[in-house]
C-alpha cells in the first residue's frame, strides 16, 4: 500500500487537476484575508492607519495552497489504504477496558490530588500544584455542567443556548446570601439549586411550544436578558463592579485558615494553603458524582425514558399519551438545578463575581462539551471536558511557544480560535461526538451498546 | 412631536441596517432550515473589510466620496461574499445531512472563529473612522427641537431600497430565483428536476453574505467606530426581525427589520437606554411564542 504501487496517483492528469484545485483554493484564501489578515489597523495620532503585512498573507496563502495541493494529492483521493489501527481487543466492545473506563476515570479523579500531594511533599518534585489543583477544579466545574446540561439536551433533547444563565442564578444566589446574611455555603448550595430549577421553570414555561433551532434562539436572549439585568440592576448586584468577599465553603464548620478553631488545628495537622483547594477539589467532584448518579437514575426512571422519547418524537410521544408539558419543565428544571448548584460553586470558590463570567460564549463552551462529547453520553461529556477546557487552559500558560513565535505571540490570544476551530473540525470529524455509543437506558434481553446513528437526535 | 420625527426616522435609518442582515437570515433558513449563526459575525467581517478597504482608496488619494464609496462598496461585498462561500463550504456542507445539531453546533464555532480571528488580525480595540458621508438636511424646527435627516441617513434608506428591489427582481424573475425557491419546498424534488442544488445553496450564501457586507458599511457609516464584537447583537437583533417578518420571506425580513429598529429606538429614547437590548430580546421571545409564523410567513405545518 505505498505511494510506489499507486502509479495513477501521479499521472500528470491528476497533477495538473490537483495543482489547478490547489490554485483556486489559494486565490480564495487570498480573498478571504488579503485585506482581514494582510492589512493590519493601527493607531496613530491622525487616525487609524493601515500597516501591510505582506509576508504574513503570503505565507498564510502558501500554507493553504499547499495544504490543499498535498491532501487532495495524497490523502482525499488516494487509491491506497492506511493499514488498520490494531486496537488492542480489549478497549473494544463488550467486556473491554472500554466499559469500565468511567469508573477508572472516577478512581482516577478521586486518588488524583492524594496521589499528587504525597508525591510533591514526599520527593520534593516542585509541581506547580496549586495550578494542577485549580485547573481540576475547573475542568470538574464543566464536567458538572456539561452533565447538568446533558440532561436538557442530550436526554430532552432541548436545545439550550441560555444555561448560564441558571449558573448565573446559583452563582449570584450564594453571593448575595453569604455576604448580606452571612449564610453558610452548606445552606445556600441547596437554596442555589432550587432558585435555579424555579427559573428553569419559569423561562421553560413560555417556551414549551417551540422547538429545535427557535427554542435555541429564545433560550439564548433569556440567557442574555439576565446577564443585562444582572449589569444594570446595581442595587441588588452591584452592576458590573460584581461582588467581591464570597465566602469560602468550611470542612464541618471548620474554616481551612491558619489560627485557633480552624481545620488543621482539629486535627492537629501544620497548615498548608493546598488543603483549602483540596478540599473544594473534593467538593466538586462530590458534587459533579452527584449530577451524574442522578442523571443515571433518572434514565431508569419513567421520567427520563420520557424524555428521551420526547428527543425522538414528539409527536409520536404526545399521542402515547405522555404530558410532554412536565416532561420538558422537569427537564428544564432538573438541568438548571444543577446548574444552579454549580454555580453557587463557582461563587465560593472565586470568591468573586461579576456579569462578565456569565456571557454568552460560556453558554456555548457547555453546550460544545456536551455535543462534542456525545449527547446522551456520561463518558463522553467527561472526556470533552478534559479536552476542550483542559487542553485549552493549558495553552493558556505554554510560554515555550512564546520562544518559538517571538515576544509578540500571546497564546491566550489564539485560545479562542483554537476553540472555535476544534469546534467545527470535531463536529465534521464525528458530528455523533467523540463517543458515539452507550449502553442503552434500557434492555430487552441481552444489552448491547448502540450507535449514534441507530437514532434520530441522541443515542440509546 | 419633533422629537417623535427625529426618533422615527433614527429608527427607520437602524432598522434598514437590521433589514439587510435579516435578508441573510432569512434566505437561508427557508432554504436549508438552519440558523446561520455565524451571519452577524459575516456582518462585523463585512464591516472591517469596508473600513480597512476605506483607508487603502483614501490613502491611495482617492479622495471624492461617491468613487470611493462605490469601489469600497464593490470590494466589501465581494470580500464578504467569499467568506460566505468558504463557511458553507467548509462548516455546512459537510453536515446537511446530518442530524439537526451539527450545522447549528458548527455555525456557533464559525461565529467564535471570525469574532477571534479579527481580534487576533486586527485587535481588540474599537476602530474609528473619520466621518465620510457629513451634512444633512433640516426638516424643520418645532419647539426649539430640530428634526435633521442626515445625509448618512438618507444614504442607508436609499442604498437599502435599492438592493431590496434587486433582490426582490432575482428572486422573483431570474432562473437562480426559481432555483432557490424550488430548493426552499423540496429539496429532493428539486434536485431531480435538475437543479444544482449545492450551487444553489452556496449561492444563497453568497448573496446574504454581500447583503450583509453592505450592512457593514452602512453601520461602519453611520456610527463611526466598530469593533470584533458588533456582530454578535446585531446578528440577533436581525434574526428576531427575520422572524418576525416571517422567516423564508424577503419583504418580511426588511419589515421585521424596520419594527425591530424602530422598537429599539423608541425604548432607548423614552424608556432606559440601558435595557434596549432587553426590549428586543423580550420582542423576539414574544414573537417566537405567540406568533411564530411572523408577520409575512406561511404557518409551519409538521407533516407526520
Amino acid at each position: 500500500m505505498t505511494l510506489a504501487k499507486s502509479g495513477k496517483a501521479f499521472s500528470t492528469e491528476r497533477l495538473k487537476t490537483t495543482l489547478t484545485d490547489a490554485i483556486i483554493a489559494a486565490w480564495i484564501a487570498f480573498a478571504l484575508f488579503c485585506l482581514t489578515l494582510g492589512v493590519r489597523t493601527v493607531d496613530s495620532v491622525n487616525g487609524l492607519t493601515l500597516l501591510p503585512r505582506p509576508v504574513l498573507l503570503a505565507i498564510v496563502v502558501g500554507i493553504v495552497f499547499a495544504g490543499r495541493f498535498l491532501l487532495s494529492l495524497l490523502w482525499w483521493n488516494r487509491d491506497w489504504g492506511l493499514p488498520a489501527i490494531p486496537w488492542p481487543k480489549a478497549l473494544k466492545g463488550d467486556g473491554g477496558v472500554a466499559q469500565h473506563a468511567g469508573l477508572i476515570l472516577a478512581i482516577a479523579a478521586v486518588l488524583f490530588p492524594i496521589v499528587a500531594y504525597a508525591l510533591d511533599k514526599s520527593f520534593h518534585l516542585g509541581l506547580p500544584l496549586r495550578y494542577l489543583f485549580d485547573l481540576s477544579i475547573l475542568v470538574l466545574t464543566y464536567v458538572m455542567l456539561g452533565w447538568g446540561l446533558n440532561i436538557v439536551v442530550g436526554l430532552a433533547g432541548l436545545l439550550d443556548l441560555g444555561y448560564v444563565a441558571f449558573y448565573a442564578v446559583g452563582a449570584y444566589t450564594f453571593a448575595l446570601l453569604g455576604t448580606t446574611f452571612g449564610w453558610s455555603f452548606w445552606v445556600c448550595l441547596p437554596l442555589a439549586g432550587l432558585l435555579a430549577a424555579l427559573w428553569g421553570v419559569m423561562l421553560g414555561f413560555p417556551v414549551l411550544r417551540l422547538r429545535g433551532d427557535y427554542l435555541a434562539i429564545v433560550t439564548l436572549a433569556f440567557g442574555e436578558i439576565v446577564r443585562i439585568v444582572l449589569i444594570n440592576w446595581t442595587a441588588l448586584t452591584n452592576g458590573p463592579n460584581g461582588i467581591s468577599d464570597i465566602p469560602k465553603p468550611t470542612f464541618f464548620g471548620l474554616p481551612f485558615k491558619a489560627g485557633p478553631g480552624s481545620f488543621n488545628e482539629f486535627f492537629g495537622i501544620r497548615h498548608d494553603h493546598l488543603y483549602a483547594v483540596i478540599f473544594l477539589y473534593y467538593v466538586i467532584l462530590i458534587l459533579a458524582l452527584f449530577t451524574n448518579f442522578v442523571t443515571l437514575r433518572l434514565r431508569r426512571l419513567p421520567i427520563g425514558r420520557a424524555w428521551e422519547a420526547m428527543r425522538e418524537d414528539e409527536i409520536a410521544c404526545r399521542s402515547l399519551g405522555i404530558n410532554t408539558t412536565i416532561t420538558k419543565l422537569t427537564a428544564f428544571a432538573t438541568g438548571a438545578m444543577f446548574g444552579g448548584i454549580a454555580g453557587a460553586f463557582f461563587a465560593t470558590r472565586q470568591g468573586f463575581i461579576s456579569p462578565e463570567s456569565f456571557t454568552f460564549i460560556e453558554s456555548a463552551i457547555i453546550l460544545a462539551i456536551v455535543v462534542l462529547g456525545g449527547m446522551g453520553s456520561q463518558l463522553g461529556v467527561a472526556i470533552a471536558a478534559i479536552v476542550m477546557v483542559g487542553g485549552f487552559e493549558a495553552l493558556r500558560h505554554t510560554e515555550n511557544l512564546q520562544s518559538i513565535f517571538g515576544e509578540g505571540f500571546d497564546p491566550a490570544l489564539y485560545r479562542m480560535l483554537l476553540f472555535g476551530v476544534a469546534m467545527v473540525a470535531i463536529m465534521i470529524w464525528r458530528p455523533r461526538g467523540i463517543v458515539g455509543t452507550r449502553d442503552p437506558s434500557i434492555t430487552l434481553g441481552k444489552a448491547s451498546s448502540i450507535k449514534g446513528d441507530l437514532v434520530k437526535e441522541g443515542r440509546g | 412631536m419633533a422629537y417623535f420625527i427625529q426618533q422615527l426616522i433614527n429608527g427607520l435609518a437602524l432598522g434598514s441596517i437590521y433589514g439587510l442582515i435579516a435578508i441573510g437570515y432569512t434566505m437561508v433558513y427557508g432554504i436549508i432550515g438552519m440558523i446561520n449563526f455565524a451571519h452577524g459575525d459575516i456582518f462585523m467581517v463585512g464591516s472591517f473589510i469596508a473600513l480597512i478597504a476605506f483607508l487603502a482608496i483614501l490613502s491611495f488619494g482617492i479622495t471624492f466620496v461617491p468613487l470611493a464609496l462605490v469601489l469600497v462598496l464593490i470590494l466589501a461585498m465581494l470580500l464578504t461574499a467569499v467568506w460566505g462561500w468558504t463557511i458553507e463550504r467548509i462548516a455546512y456542507r459537510p453536515l446537511r445531512e446530518s442530524f439537526r445539531l451539527a450545522p447549528l453546533i458548527t455555525a456557533i464555532g464559525m461565529s467564535i472563529i471570525l469574532q477571534n480571528f479579527i481580534q487576533v488580525a486586527q485587535g481588540a480595540r474599537v476602530k474609528p473612522l473619520q466621518p465620510i458621508v457629513t451634512g444633512g438636511y433640516e426638516l424643520f424646527v418645532q419647539d426649539g427641537f430640530e428634526v435633521t435627516l442626515s445625509n448618512i441617513q438618507i444614504l442607508i434608506m436609499v442604498t437599502t431600497v435599492v438592493l431590496m428591489g434587486v433582490f426582490w427582481l432575482i428572486i422573483t424573475r431570474t432562473s437562480l430565483g426559481r432555483s432557490q425557491r424550488a430548493c426552499e419546498q423540496d429539496r429532493t424534488m428539486a434536485a431531480l428536476s435538475g437543479v444544482d442544488v449545492d450551487r444553489t445553496i452556496s449561492l444563497t450564501f453568497v448573496m446574504g453574505a454581500a447583503l450583509a457586507a453592505v450592512a457593514g458599511l452602512l453601520y461602519l457609516l453611520y456610527y463611526g467606530v466598530i469593533d470584533f464584537y458588533i456582530g454578535f447583537v446585531a446578528g440577533i437583533k436581525a434574526f428576531t426581525a427575520a422572524v418576525l417578518g416571517g422567516i423564508g420571506s424577503l419583504p418580511g425580513a426588511m419589515l421585521g427589520g424596520i419594527i425591530i429598529g424602530l422598537i429599539e429606538t423608541f425604548w432607548s429614547a423614552y424608556f432606559s437606554i440601558q435595557y434596549k437590548d432587553v426590549a428586543a430580546f423580550s420582542m423576539l421571545a414574544l414573537v417566537l411564542i405567540f406568533f411564530p409564523s411572523g408577520l409575512l410567513g406561511r404557518p409551519e405545518v409538521e407533516k407526520v
